[in-house]
């Protein structure tokens, strides 16, 4: 298990650090400390973290453009990675990724992925890997309903079904693929789509990250035991933005009554309904320490260097010609 | 020495890497079976199943899945069958494999090396099988591209793209599969980014990729029975682009030709030209000329592929226009 997520009350503080984290971002985004915008992560903490909970320390996930929860829940340093939002040398991507992609190798992120659907077939090649040496790690892919519908979705599940890959696939719905209902998105659904490739499938209440981590143990397990692929699609809502520049632009797209009667299934509400007050507010207060030192130490960072803007590039040291080639 | 061809010399660079390095890996559509044009023969039954893995026509999972098992410490050879299908993954190439390593700030390295037939080389392949494609993945920093135009640099230049670690993509020549030649017996390996001077010649430079650098040697032969001394640069690979190469000979002969097979709007010989036009215009006596494919989709009628086709007639006409014996026409 991913350090600190045995409990029911690692689970509360953990989806706290998201939630917080990402009310910083926006506090950021909006102070011009964080440029080109957030995608939020509030209102799914209990998906990310319910997944993280099943794995362990040497597993390894992918994330998507809304990553920030799925970072933090595989145990990512958050000043690290507001650091790298804000654009920072010493951000996890060196201020070269920023929120849409955060990778933390130490720590089994292979990477957020901004290409919707993307990261599938890098979870699918990432197990191969795992299958072939035997290390027994799984790979956890996250993608959202909207990603449902790329084409490189159903070639990762294909691979992954006939190899009989340990990988996780990790559905997100939160109802919208930016402004698009998922019913008026997805024909047929994301259960029968895997099914439909041989793989289990499961469709779980995403606000409540016991019953995520309960699903995600199961498939984890099987995986583990070579048994091949699982999908766990997980219900939630985002109770904010599709992307920050919506308080630029507004998008009329879902009514405020929609947003309230989800808000009132709060995931830190459910959870933090299975820990004592007191603790609860103990942990809210050391989340609130540790986002602070974050700030801190993200915006006394200093910017990269602009002398090293080719640098990363080719891991032979190569510098491409100026101007041609 | 044994002589190869084309595509035993692939393979054979593919055995030696295999047998030098367990993490090599491969994966593509029909590898198993040794691989619709025979560059994997062999391999499936000399490694066995659990280091050649067919798969279902999944370009986009093919390259996903080499990229993700790179991450995850192997060193994975994928075959894109014919290289017009980057296009069908192009996400892959164009915006994951090249920008991991800069995006992740180095933590990540993209060990691999994509693989397939490319080129017309006049076969009636037709507007999606025949294609030269090199300029596309030019256009993207982080990739490294490497054409072969003989057995032994088929040979050499794979087994060098498999040690790189950076992505490498090989455009092999669908023409040149059957081309034989005497090969090295040890360990062949050519250094990306060294271009080859395959002629030497004064009176002017001609370079050249794959396909096209036995097009110029045919037409430097010719252009001899003129008068012309031709000197023909073989690139073999576009990054690293040897440059200084190129600068090297045209401030020997003063004039520049640059023939590549595909289409002239945005070609390689686009980023040659202006290279020249920008460090040796002191040393330059005429007009950079480019000779290049047609801009058009690649026709399979003999007659009109022949048209829109990099040939040697072209390549002579070219030359002797520059050198003042004909009334330029280029095409
Ligand atoms: C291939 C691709 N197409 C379009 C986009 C632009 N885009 C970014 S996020 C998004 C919506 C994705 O919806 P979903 O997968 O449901 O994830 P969510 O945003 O709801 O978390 C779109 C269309 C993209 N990044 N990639
Ligand atoms: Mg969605």
């Amino acid at each position: 298990m991913t350090d600190g997520l045995h409990t029911p009350a690692d689970l509360y503080r953990r989806m706290r650090l998201i939630r917080g984290f990402e009310e910083l971002a926006l506090r950021l985004v909006k102070s011009g400390e964080i440029v080109g915008g957030i995608h939020p992560y509030i209102g799914e903490e209990a998906v990310a973290v319910g997944v993280c909970a099943a794995l362990a320390d040497h597993d390894l996930i992918t994330s998507t453009h809304r990553g920030h929860g799925h970072v933090l829940a595989k145990g990512s340093d958050p000043s690290r990675m507001l650091a790298e939002l804000a654009g920072r040398e010493t951000g996890l991507n060196r201020g070269r990724g920023g929120s849409m992609h955060a990778a933390d190798v130490a720590v089994g992120i292979l990477g957020a992925n901004a290409i919707v659907g993307a990261a599938a077939p890098i979870a699918v090649g990432a197990a191969w890997a795992a299958q072939r040496s035997g290390s027994g790690k799984v790979v956890a892919t996250f993608f959202g309903d909207g990603g449902l519908n790329q084409g490189v979705l159903l070639e990762a599940l294909n691979l992954a079904a006939l190899w009989q890959l340990p990988v996780l696939f990790v559905c997100e719905n939160n109802g919208y693929a930016t402004t698009m209902p998922t019913a008026t998105g997805v024909a047929g659904n994301a259960v029968g789509r895997a099914e439909a490739f041989g793989i289990p499938a499961v469709t779980v209440d995403g606000m409540d990250v016991e019953v995520v981590r309960d699903a995600a143990v199961l498939a984890a397990d099987r995986a583990r035991r070579a048994e091949g692929p699982a999908l766990i699609e997980a219900m939630t809502y985002r109770f904010g933005p599709h992307h920050t520049m919506e308080f630029r632009i507004r998008l009329s797209y879902r009514t405020q009554e929609e947003i309230d009667e989800w808000r009132r299934r709060d995931p830190l509400d459910i959870q933090g309904g299975r820990i004592a007050a007191g603790q609860r507010a103990r942990l809210d207060a050391e989340i609130a320490e540790i986002l602070a030192e974050a700030e801190r130490f993200a915006l006394a960072s200093p910017r990269p260097d602009p002398a090293g803007a080719l640098d990363y590039l080719y891991a032979s040291g190569m510098v491409a010609r100026g101007g041609v080639a | 020495m044994a002589e190869l061809t084309y595509r035993q010399a692939i393979a054979a660079a593919l055995a030696q890497e295999m047998a030098r390095d367990e993490r090599v890996v491969l994966l593509g559509e029909d590898v198993a079976s040794g691989g619709v044009f025979k560059t994997t023969t062999g391999l499936r039954e000399r490694f066995g199943p659990d280091r050649v893995w067919n798969t279902p026509i999944s370009e986009q999972a093919i390259a996903g899945a080499a990229m993700g098992a790179a991450m995850a410490g192997l060193r994975p050879v994928a075959e894109i069958m014919f290289s017009d299908f980057y296009a069908t993954c192009w996400d892959q190439v164009a915006n994951e494999i090249p920008k991991v390593r800069y995006m992740t700030g180095g933590q990540l390295s993209m060990p691999l090396v994509l693989r397939g037939a490319n080129g017309s080389g006049g076969l009636g392949f037709g507007s999606q099988h025949g294609q030269s494609v090199e300029n596309w993945a030019m256009c993207v920093p982080g990739i490294k591209i490497a054409s072969p135009a003989t057995p032994a640099e088929a040979f050499g230049l794979l087994a060098a793209a498999i040690r790189d670690n950076d992505p490498v993509i090989v455009f092999e020549h669908k023409a040149l599969y059957s081309r034989k030649e005497q090969c090295p017996d040890d360990e062949h390996v050519i250094p990306l980014g060294r271009a080859a001077v395959v002629r030497p010649g004064r009176d002017c430079t001609l370079v050249a990729l794959s396909i096209t650098v036995g097009i110029c040697l045919a037409a430097a032969d010719e252009l001899a029975t003129h008068g012309i001394e031709a000197e023909v640069i073989d690139l073999r690979t576009l990054v690293p682009l040897d440059a200084a190469a190129v600068l090297a000979s045209v401030a020997r002969t003063s004039r520049l030709v640059v023939v590549e097979e595909n289409p002239g709007q945005l070609g390689w010989g686009a980023s040659i030209a202006a290279i020249a036009a920008q460090e040796a215009f002191y040393d330059l006596t005429a007009p950079v000329i480019r000779i290049s494919g047609g801009n058009v989709p690649l026709p399979v009628a003999a007659s009109l592929e022949a048209e829109v086709d990099v040939s040697v007639p072209r390549v002579v006409a070219g030359v002797r226009a520059l050198l003042g014996q004909l009334r330029q026409s280029t095409g």
